[in-house]
């Protein structure tokens, strides 16, 4: 399983490159923000925690997700580390495949750390779980599919463009995906038909993030639907195997300079 | 009969260059050898000669633009060929947060070894190239020497039938260059074929069974080091030690160089008996009597030289 031992490297580096560190700073927030929250919010300490701490776990991986992901191929190609590794029996979409596996396993770490760290910030106001605290497991894995999402679109990019470059494209992509609904409600205000076809088409391309945003529902508790996890789960499938395809292509016939 | 190890049919790669309006630069030229099982075969070029163009191709690294290459019966693109193969780049560089251990053990599981396999391989060859002690140092702490060494290491780890590599000395003090040199005959010895690059041309006589010369793209020439050469003896050098008080005949200081009261005299093979009874007569001390032959230097030098011209210009594709 030749992905998988790129995969495993991958998650070294970072781990050795002091990736997680992220997680201290993490720490002190929940820490600083469950013994303030009591003093400056009565009764809606869970709501405060919860919506701080899902924010934080979803901006802390969408940054490590777009760094990395876009250093993912691009670094092993101008330190040349690549040389050596693809003169070894591996397809280069093999190790594609294992460095996305690798980074995932990253931010899958890193991400169930945060909600253990969550958790017991939620049980240090509360002082006990409810059945609602289930929906802030249930948000915590619509960010990990838009931290897969935003991470295979990073890979894509870094295929073919500088680290630089491919920030600003899965940025401006995670930024557009977000509004994808406001677009495409845009698109049918205007009077210009081709405007109106464009935007609409743009809707469809655009991975839609917004529908990976459950922070508000786990917060007040309101309940997620078992079909929605289904449909999220399948439509950021599809999205990622589209992107790692076009990876895929792409990197395939890309001379190494 | 050993078949052929490395087939290369007139591979030609052109890059794009240029920001704007991007024309097409030719780096290597139709190329054609082919190199025998068993053999140590030296690719000799200066700086951008398209030395490391070649290997990349032959690596899969990048694509040609035209022309195609074999090494062991299968197509470059086969990737299972790699089984079969070892490659050292220029200028190595590794993932610096693994110890050199972790490093060797990575690129072992590529070959599907067990646990037990890799850790035997990785502590031989760690100690072949002379980094038993630094196994578990982090590359990051490497010399430029030591990550050479690794790199050697990492190419012949898995016993491959023929090993690529893009200047195996560069970067090593010359222990390390005896070591690697030893390192290259001992694979000979097991019957690999070795093709490696280099512009050390004193390595390439002294190794190689055949080598290839290049030269802006272009291959100049490719047999034994004496073939590339077509050794002739130009003439002979006489080393001699004069007393004081004594001096060479009239004449002979154009063909003499002076340190101290060494000479070096320079004589046609004809002369030389002639030459050396007119030194005895002077109570001279011989000190050495040699042919002298043209290097493979020589014959780079003047290739070199003539080609620097048209080096730059030849690498221009014309554009149509």
């Amino acid at each position: 399983m030749l992905p998988w031992v790129v995969a495993i490297n991958t998650f070294r580096e970072a781990v050795r490159d002091r990736v997680l560190y992220n997680l201290v700073f993490f720490a002190l927030l929940m820490i600083a923000a469950a013994v303030m929250v009591g003093q400056i919010s009565i009764g809606i300490e869970r709501l405060v925690i919860v919506n701080l701490g899902l924010s934080s776990i979803s901006i802390f991986g969408l940054v490590m997700a777009i760094f990395i992901g876009v250093g993912l191929v691009h670094k092993e190609m101008e330190k040349r580390t690549l040389y050596s590794l693809l003169s070894k029996p591996i397809r280069r979409w093999e190790f594609l495949a294992g460095k996305y596996a690798g980074l995932l396993l990253t931010l899958l770490l890193n991400t169930a750390l945060m909600t253990v760290g969550l958790l017991a910030a939620i049980l240090y106001v509360s002082h006990k779980f409810v059945r609602a605290d289930f929906g802030v497991l249930v948000a915590v894995y619509f960010i990990l599919l838009k931290l897969a999402l935003a991470t295979a679109l990073a890979l894509l990019f870094s295929c073919f463009s500088t680290p630089m470059l491919s920030t600003v494209y899965t940025l401006g992509i995670y930024i557009a995906g977000i509004f994808a609904a406001d677009i495409r409600m845009l698109g049918q205000m205007s009077a210009s038909r081709m405007v109106g076809g464009l935007m609409t088409l743009a809707y469809y391309l655009l991975p839609n993030f917004h529908n990976f945003d459950m922070i508000a529902a786990a917060a007040h508790g309101t309940r997620i639907p078992y079909s929605l996890v289904l449909w999220n789960t399948a439509y950021a499938a599809a999205y990622i195997a589209v992107a790692l395809l076009a990876a895929a292509a792409t990197f395939s016939r890309r001379n190494l300079k | 009969m050993p078949g052929r190890a490395i087939e290369v049919e007139g591979l030609t790669k052109d890059y794009l260059v240029g920001f704007w309006r991007k024309r097409p630069c030719r780096a290597l030229n139709a190329l054609t050898f082919h190199v025998e099982q068993g053999e140590v075969f030296g690719f000799l070029g200066p700086n951008g000669a398209g030395k490391t163009t070649t290997l990349k191709l032959l690596m899969g690294l990048i694509f040609p633009t035209s022309g195609t290459a074999r090494i062991l019966d299968r197509p470059i693109e086969d990737v299972q060929m790699h089984r079969n193969i070892g490659y050292l780049p220029e200028q190595p560089y590794f993932y610096d947060y693994l110890t050199g251990r972790e490093l060797l053990d990575y690129f072992a599981r590529f070959f599907g070894y067990g646990p037990r396999e890799r850790r035997e391989r990785v502590a031989r060859f760690l100690q072949l190239v002379g980094l038993g002690a630094a196994g578990d140092v982090q590359l990051r702490k490497y010399s430029k020497g030591m990550l050479q060494r690794i790199g050697i290491a990492q190419a012949i780890l898995h016993d491959p039938q023929v090993v690529f590599f893009d200047e195996p000395m560069s970067g090593l003090d010359p222990v390390g260059r005896r070591e690697a040199r030893d390192i290259i005959l001992e694979l000979k010895r097991q019957g690999r074929t070795i093709f490696f690059s280099t512009h050390i041309l004193s390595d390439a006589e002294m190794l190689c069974d055949r080598v290839a010369v290049l030269v802006g793209g272009e291959l100049q020439g490719v047999g034994s080091p004496e073939q590339i050469v077509s050794i002739q003896v130009q003439g002979m050098e006489v080393l001699v030690e004069l007393p004081d008080g004594r001096a060479l005949p009239a004449g002979w200081s154009a063909r003499a160089t002076r340190t101290g009261r060494r000479y070096r005299i320079e004589v046609s093979e004809r002369e030389l008996y002639a030459a050396l009874d007119e030194l005895r007569s002077r109570e001279a001390r011989i000190l050495s009597v040699a042919q002298l032959k043209p290097t493979l230097e020589d014959y780079f030098l003047r290739l070199v030289g003539r080609g620097e011209a048209s080096t730059h210009a030849a690498a221009e594709v014309p554009e149509k």
